[in-house]
């Protein structure tokens, strides 16, 4: 008497993208042994603001630079660290994004195009230095619309911070998007919603709810994010180079205006669902290429 | 938060620096890298105050088996002095690596 032998599953083995630290997600996403890191931990570089509220620093606050290449072309990684003060964006740490922006620009000005890859892992400006944050999470915006006229801006929100307040308006205006379904957007979070709005509003502990309000999946079938992708660092850098190879969109979802005002219009606030906001938000997306970007599932399979 | 410095004798130089960890909740950083005295320096910034005693325990335990003239700096998140051991031991496993691969390097 023998039982059938079942064939064992393919061995599928994921490198956790979530699971890394901000330094090693920039080195994963750049080509092999181009990592260098600017204005590094030893610079020490550090908030001035939050030794005078009693907060102990991030010698590099928070924010990874690193500049390599992707592809072969020159590229700039810039990833936060949602395990200090959850990603949240200070005077440094954001100065630090922007201005690699803001050189990736310049580069691009002058004829010398620059990848610009931003990891967004982020509740948002840090309260403790309110106004600085804000003021340069704005500067960080015009850095990425000025930059996408010459190179597609590439951002990933791999979770599980997500990416959240004057943060997820920054990764809107992104070219691509790229999610894992742990990955949150949204301008508000759900701790937010429920102690401004109410628990009739929004019950913030329930996860199946949340994600499937501003969860990866729904987002990227909603059209406001381009790629879904598994928690694998090669899956996530593949969908990364797919993004660029893509190029510039021909219009840019923050340029599609009166597009999503007429979507939003379609929508009933009293019977919204998940399901309804991806009818409508899909449905539309038809006349641009941003917005109706495929899914890309990337799986990466080893061994 | 706690500022506290610690001291101790060395024997040998330190040619390379090390970055590891985070200060992330009950987690800590540690930047290590070569003193230019040949002794070493412990500078400690910790969230909690009041622990300078197990501070001492821990480091003077860890410099039991380490003798590099090393400038540690450790910015601290409520690590327990298990993490703390760790860390410091992640520390100087990195620089070590960086060290041999300076000299591979240069040959």
């Amino acid at each position: 008497m023998t039982s059938p032998v079942l064939a064992p599953p393919p061995f599928i083995a994921n490198e956790s993208f979530i699971e890394m630290t901000a330094r090693e997600r920039a080195r994963a996403l750049l080509d092999k042994g181009t990592f260098r890191e600017l204005v590094g931990p030893f610079d020490r570089i550090m908030s001035p603001w939050l030794p005078l509220q009693g907060i102990v620093c991030q010698a590099d606050d928070g924010a990874v630079i690193a500049r390599g290449t992707i592809d072969g072309e020159p590229a700039v990684v810039a990833a936060i660290e949602s395990a200090f003060q959850g990603g949240s964006i200070g005077e440094v740490s954001g100065s630090k994004i922007a201005a690699a922006l803001e050189l990736a620009l310049r580069d691009c000005e002058n004829g010398r195009l620059v990848r610009p890859l931003i990891v967004f892992e982020t509740g948002g400006v840090r309260l403790q230095e309110a106004n600085l944050g804000l003021a340069v999470i704005a500067e960080m915006q015009s850095a990425i619309v000025a930059l996408r006229k010459y190179v597609p801006v590439v951002g990933i929100i791999p979770g599980m911070v997500g990416c959240f307040g004057g943060m997820s308006l920054a990764a809107a205006l992104c070219s691509h998007l790229i999610m894992t379904r742990q990955g949150r957007l949204g301008m508000n979070g759900p701790e937010v919603i429920e102690q401004e709005a109410g628990i009739e509003e929004l019950d913030a502990s329930d996860r199946r709810l949340v994600w499937q309000l501003i969860g990866g999946a729904q987002r990227v079938a909603a059209g406001f994010a381009d790629a879904l992708v598994e928690d694998d660092a090669s899956a996530i850098a593949t969908a990364a180079h797919v993004a660029f190879a893509r190029g510039v969109p021909s219009a840019h979802r923050s340029e599609q205006v009166d597009a999503y005002l007429a979507r939003l219009t379609r929508i009933d606030p009293q019977n919204v669902t998940p399901e309804s906001m991806r009818a409508v938000f899909r449905a539309g997306a038809g006349d641009d290429s941003g917005a109706a970007a495929p899914v890309v599932r990337t799986t990466e399979e080893k061994r | 938060m706690e500022h506290l410095t610690f001291d101790y004798s060395a024997q040998r130089a330190v040619k390379a620096r090390s970055h590891v960890g985070v200060v992330g909740s009950g987690d800590l950083e540690v930047l290590l890298s070569p003193n230019d005295t040949m002794a070493a320096r412990v500078v400690v910034n910790t969230s909690v105050d009041g622990y300078s005693h197990i501070w001492k325990s821990v480091l003077d335990r860890f410099f039991t088996r380490y003798d590099g003239a090393a400038a540690i700096e450790i910015n601290d998140f409520g690590a327990t002095p298990g993490v703390v051991a760790l860390r410091l031991a992640e520390a100087i496993e990195a620089a070590e690596a960086a060290e041999s691969q300076n000299q591979g390097g240069g040959k």
